[in-house]
């Protein structure tokens, strides 16, 4: 079975500055796979390639193994969900509206929804708990209710791999772990391939089952949580010193940032 | 049950029977209203034909008030149109074909099609149609370098090149002595006057098919008030749709400015009055503003061929009277 998403050699930069060098990953379908790094590593620009939303200078990204500038973008979209981190909400669509718009590649040109459709509507903003929002203006929103919207719009395209920008910034604990749950339950349930950026290193080890930790535009390491969580890659990575040990969970690493006063003598 | 729980369908089939409703109430004022004051027997009479083959009223508004209401029709339903669409491609609630001087450079085209001497089809139009193109893609770039600030950049680029357009507009009026292009205050305030029954044909031909190419594009408008990047992840291919949108839309503005000259401010009005009740789906929006926008244009001829006691004057006058300070309004707000 061909990879969900693969990128091969990408190389991208803007403006002359190289922002994504040789990179290569590869996603196995159902996989909750959990993109790392400082800021500024090139991760969301990553996430954008694997989208189809950027161009590389090189290389290619495919999708189950076919190139992704094969596809016509409708046949993408019925196939590849995308949660970017900031979306426009200055415009009065309702709750229910902005979620239907994720049959959008389902529909045809005027595009008048069908009893279908509506009822998906409805099924993935169940899933996602905004379904007492329906009529709300997106405007009205909290950070926490937002995101589950544009989840649910994504759902509603009914795509078998979902990418994800950094969906849990933002947000209170409580809303975090709601968002991660329930995307470890869509993978479980659906099938669903998750793709996700997070700089939350805690919930990338409790959740993610393959971690790509990334410098400056390079794939570092990846792996399973417990191969590229250890001291010695997170310091040479982010260039401060963590301490990592076991969760008390579970077997996967718990990183702890180390304050400046617990690292060695006081001077003078 | 309030409006809003009402399905789209539902929605979509009341704002077609309120628009044509409200596009028959203007239709036969603008046929009853005029100098030629009448009482209201005699004008059902002869809006019904019933009044006999040689009475002066019957040829009067049928020869004189229907082509002119016909074209204010097609006119202010392209103009809201274009106003949508440029609101919802540049994702700037003041743009509108006349802020953005795309008006203007047709209007500059067809005085230039008309002094070389070209057919009013397909050479006046053509020019047209190339002016507001150039004006659009001038506009565009001037805007594409600084995309921060591009809100009001837009209006200032839009500003300069309708300042600009007006200029050569007088100038070329000013210059010659074609008697076709005596009336300055057609092209610069926009006038109806011209309406000829014979060209009606053809602009509804040409406009129909324009109106309904937008229609069929609803939802992809409603994808790209998202944001293109948004839009693109939903499946839209955006440059493609983007540049059938502003190929239409200046196609259109050009053929309705080739007619009436630079009427302001119906693009920016029209769609603001229905976005307030019918909200943001273009799905409603678009008949609404053709149905709406064309009655709107209807009833600013009639009260300005009827307030004034001599003549008339251009009904640019009526539109820019109530859109300027809805533009201000709009801009204070925005801030």
């Amino acid at each position: 079975m061909p990879a969900a998403v693969s990128a091969k050699h990408l190389q991208v930069s803007y403006n002359g500055q190289p922002v994504l060098r040789d990179l290569c990953l590869e996603v196995p379908a159902g996989a909750f796979f959990i993109i790392i790094g400082p800021n500024s590593s090139g991760k969301t620009t990553l996430l954008r390639a694997l989208a189809g939303a950027v161009q590389p200078q090189q290389g290619h990204v495919e999708i189950w193994g076919k190139p992704i500038s094969h596809f016509a973008p409708k046949s993408l979209a019925r196939l590849v969900a995308v949660v970017p981190q900031r979306v426009a909400t200055d415009i009065p669509f309702t709750v229910q509206e902005v979620v239907l718009m994720g049959r959008s590649p389902h529909l045809g040109l005027m595009g008048l929804e069908q009893p279908r459709d509506l009822e998906l509507a409805m099924e993935a903003m169940t899933v996602t708990r905004v379904n007492h929002l329906a009529r709300r203006p997106l405007m009205q929103l909290s950070g926490g209710e937002l995101q589950r919207v544009i989840i649910a719009r994504a759902l509603c395209q009914q795509p078998r791999l979902l990418l994800l920008d950094e969906p849990t910034a933002a947000l209170d604990p409580a809303h975090q772990v709601s968002i991660m749950d329930l995307m470890a339950q869509l993978r479980a349930e659906r099938g669903l391939t998750v793709v996700m950026v997070s700089h939350d290193l805690n919930l990338a080890a409790m959740y993610g089952q393959q971690l790509l930790l990334m410098q400056e535009g390079k794939s570092m390491h990846s792996g399973p949580p417990a191969e590229v969580l250890t001291y010695e890659k997170l310091e040479q990575v982010y260039g401060c010193a963590m301490l990592v040990d076991e969760n008390p969970l579970g077997r996967v690493p718990r990183v702890t940032l180390v304050p400046k006063r617990f690292l060695g003598p006081p001077l003078g | 049950m309030s409006w809003s729980s009402l399905s789209l369908g539902r929605r979509l089939l009341w704002v077609v029977l309120l628009g044509t409703l409200l596009l028959g109430i203007s239709l036969v004022l603008g046929l009853c209203l005029g100098s030629t004051p009448a009482g209201w027997r005699r004008n059902l009479a002869a809006l019904l034909g019933l009044s006999g083959p040689h009475d002066v009223l019957a040829t009067i508004i049928w020869r004189i008030r229907w082509p002119r209401a016909v074209l204010a029709g097609l006119v202010g339903a392209t103009l809201s149109l274009g106003g949508l669409v440029f609101q919802a491609l540049l994702r700037n609630p003041l743009a509108d074909p006349y802020i953005l001087g795309v008006s203007g450079g047709s209007a500059v085209g067809a005085i230039a099609g008309l002094l070389a001497g070209l057919a009013p089809f397909p050479g006046v139009a053509l020019l047209a149609f190339m002016g507001s193109m150039g004006t659009l893609m001038l506009v565009l770039v001037i805007t594409a370098s600084e995309p921060g600030a591009r809100k009001n950049s837009l209006l200032l680029a839009g500003v300069m090149v309708n300042a600009f357009c007006s200029a050569v507009i007088i100038f070329l009026v000013s210059i010659t002595q074609d008697a076709r292009l005596h009336n300055m205050l057609h092209w610069l305030m926009g006038d109806l006057s011209i309406a000829a029954p014979g060209q009606t044909t053809l602009l509804i031909c040409l406009l129909i098919p324009c109106f309904l190419a937008i229609l069929a594009l609803a939802r992809p408008l409603n994808l790209l008030l998202m944001g293109a990047e948004t839009a693109s992840y939903l499946g839209l291919n955006v440059a493609l749709t983007s540049r059938i949108l502003l190929v239409v839309t200046s196609l259109m503005v050009s053929v309705a400015v080739c007619q009436s000259g630079l009427v302001g401010f119906v693009g920016l009005v029209v769609p603001h009055l229905f976005r307030l009740r019918l909200g943001p789906d273009h799905r409603l929006l678009i008949p609404a503003c053709v149905l709406g926008g064309g009655s709107y244009l209807i009833m600013c001829d009639v009260v300005s061929r009827v307030l004034p006691s001599q003549g008339e004057m251009p009904v640019g006058v009526i539109t820019a009277m109530v859109g300027a300070p809805l533009f201000v309004l709009l801009l204070m707000r925005s801030r």
